[in-house]
């Protein structure tokens, strides 16, 4: 049985998270990640397999704010809003290490169109407490959606 | 006027491609049966997909799914994915491993080259119905097309005529072909398959297409990977139909080149520069891009450490999957696959420098769609098809027109 004070300040977490992501906040992004934390957005279909190509593969608090930068500055694309929707959170607790697993639905409104699910799939993530509260030392976003719609731009 | 089509290209010329080209359906069912359909090899995967006796992969050529399996003798065989009896697509896996190839609607049953090897009730049942007296399952197998791999790259065609593979790729694009792919052993590191709503013309047109690199890829011309003043190569087969741009990286920054190029980002540097840890390898010998376009299906892409096969699927004239696969060399140390995983970042749907080639192509068929009696411009660097040691030329583009318009009868 988790801890209800530890539930509820992961809720927290997922739910700033989404915030930050789908109110177009992207600079903050970064900051839920410890300083060598990784963000890896990997399709089903080749974590199933254990094959490593991932479609964001980002090593580093610093690499994703090179992320940030470069979706803001030098990507061209259609503008799209994201909508997170994130399940109940399964976690897992050994000492330290807090384990997170969590379905998540992102749906996308593009300008002039209805809104469509963008992308569906489930977090895997690790997460450490530091001193400035729960961050992500990990992860891991393995998504079912086989078909990319186009193009994704922005961290899921 | 077209004889087959009832569409009439103005000015006869390749350097003005009208839009209804592009959005058509009767231009595309067209297209389907004369080039991917007809006398051309498509791209069916790499041999290390299906390493082991019954190893099998499902995709497609134009809209037709197929099966590449390997039988028990080594060999790879490709058979059209629907079964000789009632038409079921049978098979639903994308990989797999299998004994035999089996239609679950009535069992029929497949050997791994295709030959019907037996199905239920062919007899009747205690004298009662079956087959008739001169049923013969040799009439009764899989569709079978022609196989041919090359150095551990698969191609089928369902054409009799084709010609062989090597034939077809042409000596001049070989070359560059079997710089990737020397028959060394690769390592498969994974897949991204994206769904772009765009005629599958305008993927070829992209990477036939060294005038926007440096433009609308920010990130190329910001490190240097991608400039118009970097020595180049555009070279064609014969036929105008393959292509390959070849060029080499120049220190990057701020030059004449960059003047004129509003997306350059002057003071762009990244806080984390391993994405772009360039480790130059023997086997480029000189260049550190090289981009093939073999007709009609596939792509193959050396861009610096990160290798990749970039398969096109047509779904109709408004939009193609695009499947790509990137891939390794069986020697490369821990180091080297860590980064070309880690330069893939700039590849796939979510790349710093082909996201946005997705969403062009998207925009472009909007545009197609809102006059489809108007057309396109390709005469940067002139009207002819030709090689040249530049990239400031839609060359490339113009050849594929020429051959196209020969095999559409357009």
């Amino acid at each position: 049985m988790t801890d209800p004070a530890l539930r509820s300040e992961l809720e927290q977490l997922y739910a700033r998270y989404a915030s930050c992501l789908d109110n177009g906040r992207y600079e903050e992004w970064p900051n839920f990640f410890v300083e060598d934390g990784c963000y890896t957005l990997i399709p089903r279909e080749n974590h199933d397999r254990g094959l490593p190509l991932a479609t964001m593969a980002l090593e580093s608090r610093a690499m994703m704010k090179d992320r940030v930068y470069g979706v803001l500055n030098t990507l061209f694309f259609a503008p799209y809003y994201q909508r997170h929707i994130i399940g109940p959170l399964l976690i897992e607790t050994v000492g330290d290490d807090i384990r997170v697993e969590a379905n998540y639905v992102v749906l996308r409104t593009k300008r002039d169109a209805l809104s469509d699910v963008f992308s569906t799939g489930r977090y895997l993530d690790q997460i450490i407490r530091t001193t400035d509260g729960l961050r992500f030392a990990e992860k891991r976003c393995i998504f079912d959606s086989e078909m990319v719609p186009n193009s994704l731009v922005y961290p899921i | 006027m077209s004889d087959v089509l009832n569409h009439d290209w103005p000015d006869a010329t390749i350097s003005r491609i009208p839009y209804w080209l592009y959005t058509d359906p009767e231009i595309y069912r067209h297209e389907l049966d004369r080039i991917f359909y007809g006398p051309h090899w498509s791209y069916v995967g790499l041999s290390a997909e299906i390493p082991k006796h019954g190893d099998f992969k499902e995709t497609s050529i134009g809209e037709r799914s197929v099966i590449m399996v390997r039988d028990k003798d080594g060999g790879i065989n490709v058979v059209e994915n629907h079964c000789a009896h009632r038409g079921v697509r049978f098979c639903q896996e994308r990989f797999g491993t299998a004994k035999r190839l089996i239609c679950p609607y009535h069992q029929w049953t497949y050997d791994l080259k295709g030959k019907l090897i037996g199905l239920p009730f062919k007899r009747g049942f205690e004298g009662q119905g079956g087959m008739p007296a001169d049923f013969d399952t040799a009439d009764h197998g899989l569709n079978r097309l022609r196989v041919a791999e090359h150095n551990g790259v698969v191609f089928a065609t369902f054409s009799e005529v084709a010609p062989d593979l090597l034939d077809y790729i042409g000596p001049k694009i070989l070359k560059w072909f079997e710089r990737t792919f020397d028959g060394r052993e690769l390592t498969i590191l994974g897949y991204s398959r994206q769904r772009i709503p765009g005629n599958w013309k305008l993927m070829q047109e992209n990477i036939k297409d060294p005038y926007h690199p440096g433009l609308l890829h920010t990130w190329f011309v910001t490190f240097g990977l991608w400039r118009a003043d970097q020595t180049s190569q555009m070279i064609m087969d014969e036929h105008g139909r393959h292509a390959a741009m070849v060029s080499s990286r120049n220190a990057g920054g701020e030059g004449e080149v960059t003047k004129n190029v509003s997306s350059f980002k002057a003071n762009m540097v990244l806080n984390d520069d391993r994405i772009l840890d360039v480790v130059p390898e023997a086997w480029w010998d000189g260049p550190t891009v090289v981009m093939l376009t073999l007709f009609p299906s596939l792509i193959i892409q050396q861009q610096v450490n990160s290798v990749s096969t970039r398969q096109i699927m047509p779904r109709g004239p408004d939009a193609f999957d695009f499947v790509w696969t990137h891939f390794g060399f069986a020697d490369d140390t821990p180091e080297m696959t860590q980064r070309r995983l880690r330069q893939a970042n700039l590849f796939g749907p979510a790349g710093f420098v082909s996201a946005d080639d997705g969403e062009v192509i998207e925009f472009s068929q909007q545009g197609f769609r809102q006059d489809e009696a108007n057309a396109t411009f390709a005469e940067l660097g002139g009207r002819d098809v030709a090689d040249t040691d530049h990239m400031v030329t839609e060359t490339l583009i113009r050849g594929m027109y020429k051959y196209y318009r020969e095999v559409m009868e357009l």
